[in-house]
């Protein structure tokens, strides 16, 4: 099959990769150690899942951030502050 | 201790995963992709990194005051639309009667805007409101005021945001009365005893005891509204000018009309962003209204 529409690149196809693979460790961790909802510093019951889920939204938010603000800034930047930002969440939230 | 959730039955709904897979993960993949290229046609693509999203972002460029044009503009049919059709539900829930054939009378016609096929409504209006055939335009032109859809930019705003609601304010009115119809009578009993006036037996008990059906309500009415396309596209076209251009029909013209595969893309991605975000909020909310509904 064709994917020449696709237009893959290999930025895009790393970057989905790496997702998959988060997504599959979370699916592993979920069945072989499962876990209760806790409630942390948003007052909410978040799950493993639900922290992943707004680790990725964040990070998604802070690039365009970025992007919009940072001018030439690197844009590695706003990976460490995602990555800051992920870490925050997993543990407190 | 709490028992930890046995997750394993999740894997049963790897079919629907696979499903979803295929008609859903790929075409955003794609979207990716495309985001972060530019092309010609013919199926050529050529790298440009971070550059839709960077113009896209600055109000400054073309695309960016395209953007942020239509975002405010779909902000604020949200806002009007929820000002309007918010109040307007509850006020038809409270007068809804409460026993009797009257009861199913006005749901069925309540119901009857919601199942009406959004490219119908949108027909139905256009019709409606022409000045020259319509029964409403003529009748508003008749009164003597200059009212004409195609020509006007406020002709525009009041068609579709009349069109938004008349065909949504009775969900609205559906979730409201389901909340009303919730409330046991000892509380309506016991404000009688105290002497409450019937605003007060609002504020006190109607109001706070509708609070998780207004909830969803609210969101679900933001989230249509923040998404709409085809009732205001098939009515104005987005126009006159691009008065009526909210998101999507920006994010159409871009994609189909222009063949800015690159523009679209990283314009999509972030109109998805915005609704994924409210959409988590939307779960937030009604899973914690669960939760405290059952203790």
């Amino acid at each position: 099959m064709a994917l020449s529409w696709m237009a893959w690149t290999w930025q895009t196809a790393l970057f989905f990769g790496l997702l998959f693979c988060v997504l599959a460790v979370m699916t592993l961790l979920a069945a072989l150690r499962p876990e209760r909802d806790r409630i942390g510093m948003l007052g909410l019951p978040t799950t493993r899942g639900d922290r992943l889920f707004l680790t990725l939204l964040g990070a998604a938010f802070i690039h365009l951030g970025w992007l919009a603000l940072a001018g030439e800034a690197p844009l590695w930047g706003a990976s460490f502050v995602s990555l800051a930002y992920g870490a925050i969440m997993f543990r407190w939230a | 201790m709490a028992k930890p959730l046995d997750n394993r039955a999740w894997f049963l709904v790897l079919p629907v995963v696979a499903l979803v897979a295929f008609s859903a993960l790929i075409p955003v993949m794609t979207v990716v992709n495309y985001s972060v290229q530019d092309s010609f046609g013919n199926n050529e693509f050529f790298w440009n990194g971070t550059g839709w999203f960077k113009e896209l972002l600055d109000p400054s460029t073309d695309l960016g005051g395209r953007f942020f044009d239509a975002l405010w503009r779909t902000l604020l049919f949200s806002a009007i639309c929820l000002l309007i059709e918010v109040p307007l539900g509850i006020g038809v829930a409270l007068t809804l009667p409460r026993r009797g054939w009257g009861v199913a009378a006005s749901l069925v016609l309540l119901a009857l805007p919601l199942l009406i096929p959004w490219n119908v409504v949108g027909t139905i209006w256009q019709v409606f409101a022409r000045r020259d055939i319509g029964l409403l335009g003529a009748a508003v032109n008749g009164l003597g005021i200059e009212y004409n859809y195609a020509q006007t930019p406020l002709a525009a705003w009041v068609t579709v945001v009349a069109m938004d609601v008349w065909h949504w304010t009775s969900l609205v009115v559906l979730l409201c009365y389901a909340g009303l119809r919730a409330i046991p009578d000892a509380y309506y009993q016991a404000a009688k005893v105290d002497g409450a006036s019937s605003w007060a037996v609002f504020r006190a008990i109607q109001l706070p005891k509708m609070q998780r059906v207004l909830t969803i309500a609210i969101l679900l009415r933001f989230m249509d509204s923040f998404m709409i396309y085809t009732e205001p596209f098939v009515v104005t076209g987005g126009g006159p000018g691009n008065a009526t251009t909210f998101l999507s029909i920006d994010l159409v013209k871009i994609a189909l009309g222009q063949f800015d595969l690159g523009k679209a893309a990283a314009m999509s991605i972030v109109y998805n962003l915005i609704v994924l975000t409210v959409c988590w909020v939307f779960f937030a909310t009604t899973t914690r209204s669960q939760s405290e509904a059952v203790q």
